[in-house]
């Protein structure tokens, strides 16, 4: 089968420090690939140039299949004068997900009884939840998640965790950063970042 | 065309909870109308004289104060990401942007702007010249405005950078349309003026969004 995405001799800095060079990666359906390393590795930068949001034109060679994509970046991309609600339909209506499922996601993070209250009087855990909410409106052939299990509690971590591996096992690719074991229990590929330089 | 529709709700949606952000540049607008009789005195025929080009400076000011913001927050939130992830061109969100900032900032100055031209002593017989070419020049400005604002975004105290920017792209605008409402206040026909402010507008609605389709990508990637 050919790869969802798959990156080539790629060379990325930042800030002039040499992130990779020469790295290469490829992602198929139904894989969970774990992108671990330490901080400042590159983790977040890499995530973003798989996402499409780097152009670094000439960094490498970046290949993606036909495929809808699901990007949940280290900034929460939540709308603190919108309610949660609000948020999410503005969000619905830009992927072309049904508004349904709104209120059943917001359920399953945990923010029942919270739909209309502005957001900004949420916690940071919260707000949290409301940008993973996301990942339950739809359902996505690829996923790229950026520490998606950090402050999120227990019960949010083992939701998140098996909502994931059902997608894996339904043919999706999740990509998730992390430094923290995933607590999931299907194969999960584990990419060390910062020991190629 | 249901993102553009949502996008443009959001967008009035989210000034709707911040109206002091949408009634400064208004405020500033009557402020600065008001401390001209002060400073030129209270002559009627010299105030209408400078009437045309203090109305078309102050609109043009007005418009850029509120443009700074025009992409800042959803910058900083990770909103813009996500706008640029989305299946749709991202130059119809953008067109969507510039015309929410014309909704808010235009569109009220227009509304107020009769008000404005009474304050300024400007002749009666230019009210309607004077509230087309405001129409036609300040969707001009926001357009332009969301150039400077989609390339300066990232920049951490942009606004000096974007004034550099788009000042210049302004000129135009400024000439033609304080031109119009001097040619209708000396009774003569403005048509020329108004039909080469349309034609501005026709070019910036048709390439403005792709410029500042290009910044965005451009701000996005650098954060």
């Amino acid at each position: 089968m050919a790869a969802l995405l798959s990156v080539a001799n790629l060379n990325l800095e930042r800030g002039g420090r040499s992130l990779f060079r020469d790295f290469s990666l490829s992602i198929e359906r139904g894989e969970l690939v774990q992108l671990a390393g330490e901080n400042g590795t590159g983790k977040t930068t890499l995530l973003r140039y798989l996402a499409g949001l780097s152009s670094h034109s000439g960094a490498g060679e970046l290949v993606r299949s036909e495929c809808s994509q699901l990007y949940l970046g280290h900034k929460p991309a939540v709308k603190t004068l919108l309610s949660p609600r609000e948020n999410l339909q503005w969000y619905c209506q830009g992927f072309g997900f049904s508004e349904e499922k709104i209120d059943s996601a917001l359920e399953l993070v945990g923010l029942y009884g919270y739909e209309e209250v502005a957001s900004r009087t949420l916690s940071a855990g919260q707000l949290r939840r409301v940008a993973l909410a996301r990942v339950f409106l739809g359902d996505a052939d690829l996923y790229l998640l950026d520490e998606p299990f950090t402050s999120i509690d227990a019960r949010g971590v083992a939701l998140l965790s098996a909502h994931l591996s059902e997608r894996v096992n339904a043919g999706a690719a999740v990509v998730c950063t992390s430094h923290q074991p995933i607590p999931v229990d299907i194969p999960l590929r584990r990419v060390e970042l910062g020991e190629s330089v | 065309m249901s993102l553009a529709t949502g996008l443009l709700r959001r967008q009035l949606l989210l000034a709707a909870r911040r109206p002091a952000q949408v009634l400064s540049p208004l405020i500033f607008f009557a402020m600065v109308v008001m401390l001209f009789p002060l400073g030129l005195g209270p002559d009627p025929r010299q105030l209408a004289e400078f009437a045309p080009g203090v109305f078309w400076i102050i609109a043009l000011l007005s418009t850029l104060m509120a443009a700074e913001d025009m992409f800042r927050s959803d910058y900083e939130d990770g909103s813009l990401e996500q706008l640029v992830l989305m299946p749709s061109p991202l130059f119809i969100s953008c067109l969507v942007y510039a015309f929410a900032h014309w909704l808010l900032t235009g569109l009220p100055l227009l509304l107020m702007a009769p008000l404005f031209a009474l304050m300024l002593q400007m002749p009666t017989s230019a009210l309607g010249v004077l509230l087309v070419s405001l129409m036609l020049g300040t969707a001009v400005l926001s357009l332009v405005s969301s150039i400077g604002a989609a390339l300066t975004v990232s920049v951490r105290r942009g606004g000096v950078l974007l004034s550099l920017l788009v000042l210049p792209l302004y000129v135009p605008v400024l000439i033609f349309g304080s031109g119009a409402v001097a040619a209708a206040a000396d009774g003569l026909s403005a048509q020329a003026h108004l039909l080469i402010l349309a034609g501005m507008l026709s070019l910036a609605v048709a390439l403005a969004p792709f410029a500042c389709a290009a910044g965005v990508r451009i701000s996005v990637d650098a954060g």
